[in-house]
């Protein structure tokens, strides 16, 4: 993984996480999801490069920083296909691809203008219906979402 | 002889259609014919039921009241929500967790949707949905359903054409998703802007339920038809007043229409009509709606006791 990054012309991490596979169009919210803007560490990041899978790909190295498990959960909404590498050492100790949690709370807005979470003061929720299309169904309104109608809080 | 009130069940909120088993709904419907026997009775002596109309809906307030009342319980609530703390500005959470200090059940109507489920995961009390939104309204599907096995003597195998608005109708959906649990056949009779949603058809896809569409609404669609589900066909649905202008008429039932019908077919509707359903059909032996309707006292009698957890016995 890292190797292949080489031509990038990035540091290699000596410690932290890599997200790699992030589609081009996602890249960006991935970067706000992830909160990176408050981090005070070195962070990479990278985007339009060519990916045999995405034919463009974005990708995000963070140092000395490893993401809790809900956190890259959410990474999953906007970009199902992306691949997290944890480094330790220079060396990729954990690769894996993130994975849509059975439920989703307070991160995405419904689509439902009369939907009870719209109007009341409480956290929007979800439950993921189809984890390979990403599909989301309102808890409260039972509204579905799907592509571009998943919008971020 | 029936024993009444051992309260040995959980009580339970009713939210939604899709939250009561097969198994439950029968329960529900052997209740309703139970209290249709017998009405009145003091199984809710002692009861305080709440009910909370965040929206005006006179007629499911009316039916309501009068499944307690008939039932011997006592009522406290509001049927115009002008005339409390919500006109304040107070949040749905605090105005259910007050009435909950008082009200052993509470029945509510809402404008948001979803908002039935929230308030049942925000309180002990049982909550029966009568209505949020354009979202579920669990009572008027089980008076439909009743109504179906009152006419139809069964709930299995039954040949349901629904028509009109079937894209915002909430009481297709629901009896819909209902009927999957009994191998029903749908016919859906509408115009292209008004057609049963796609999740709708996914949803009989992906249950093995066999459906049929159609834009016109003809005798022969109804030949094979058990129960004919009408619908209003609202103007304000429409995007395009010059479509609405062009199919108002085309989903309006006229007596000459059922002569080829079964002898058993009922036609039902949610109520109220307009002009959908013409004057000359109400004097056909088929037309079902006004004791639809009268059902609901029953179907709501026994929704009542069951999100209280009585245990009646039949």
């Amino acid at each position: 993984m890292e190797s292949k990054n080489k031509e990038l012309a990035v540091a290699a991490l000596r410690n932290g996480t890599v997200i790699d596979h992030i589609p081009s169009s996602a890249l960006f919210k991935a970067v706000d999801l992830l909160g990176i803007e408050k981090l005070g560490v070195s962070v990479t990041i990278g985007n339009n490069l060519e990916s045999k899978r995405l034919g463009h790909k974005g990708i995000i190295k963070v140092a000395d920083t490893e993401f809790p498990p809900e956190v890259l959960s959410r990474i999953a909404i906007i970009a199902p296909s992306a691949v997290i590498n944890t480094i330790r050492d220079y060396e990729v100790v954990k690769k894996e691809p993130v994975s849509l949690p059975d439920e989703i709370t307070g991160l995405v807005v419904c689509d439902n203008p009369k939907c009870v979470s719209r109007n009341q003061p409480i956290p929007s929720r979800f439950e993921v219906i189809d984890r390979e299309n990403v599909a989301l169904r309102c808890h409260y309104c039972e509204h579905e979402l799907r592509g571009d109608a998943i919008i971020l809080k | 002889m029936p024993t009444n009130a051992d309260n040995t069940n959980a009580p339970r909120s009713i939210v939604s259609i899709a939250d009561l088993s097969k198994e439950e709904i029968l329960s529900l419907i052997r209740l309703a014919a139970y209290f249709e026997e017998r009405p009145n009775s003091k199984l809710l002596d002692g009861k305080v039921v709440a009910t909370l109309f965040f929206e005006p809906s006179t007629r499911t307030r009316l039916s309501f009241e009068t499944a307690v009342n008939r039932l011997g319980g006592r009522i406290i609530g509001f049927s115009d929500p002008a005339a409390t703390s919500t006109s304040k500005g107070e949040t749905l959470k605090d105005t259910i967790k007050m009435v909950a200090n008082y009200a052993d059940l509470i029945v509510m109507r809402h404008y948001l949707e979803g908002a039935a489920r929230y308030a049942s995961e925000i309180t002990e009390v049982p909550i029966i949905n009568a209505g949020d939104g354009a979202h579920q309204h669990p009572s008027q599907t089980m008076l439909d359903l009743y109504s179906i096995y009152k006419t139809q003597d069964r709930l299995d195998d039954i040949t349901v054409t629904m028509v009109g608005d079937l894209k915002y109708g909430r009481t297709v959906h629901s009896l819909l998703m209902a009927l999957s649990h009994f191998r029903a056949k749908f016919n859906f009779v509408a115009c292209d802007e008004l057609r049963m949603p796609e999740e709708f058809r996914l949803f009989c896809d992906r249950n093995g339920i066999e459906y049929h569409e159609s834009k016109d609404f003809s005798p022969e669609v109804i030949a094979d038809t058990d129960i004919l589900y009408m619908t209003r066909v609202q103007r304000e649905r429409f995007t395009d007043l010059m479509e609405y202008e062009r199919v108002k008429d085309l989903y309006n039932l006229e007596a000459s229409m059922l002569d080829a019908a079964k002898d058993s077919m009922r036609v039902l509707h949610p109520l109220p009509r307009v002009n959908e359903i013409a004057q000359d059909v109400d004097d056909s032996p088929k037309a079902y709606y006004f004791q639809q309707a009268k059902n609901g006292l029953y179907a709501r009698q026994a929704m009542i006791c069951t999100a209280l957890g009585m245990d009646i016995r039949i």
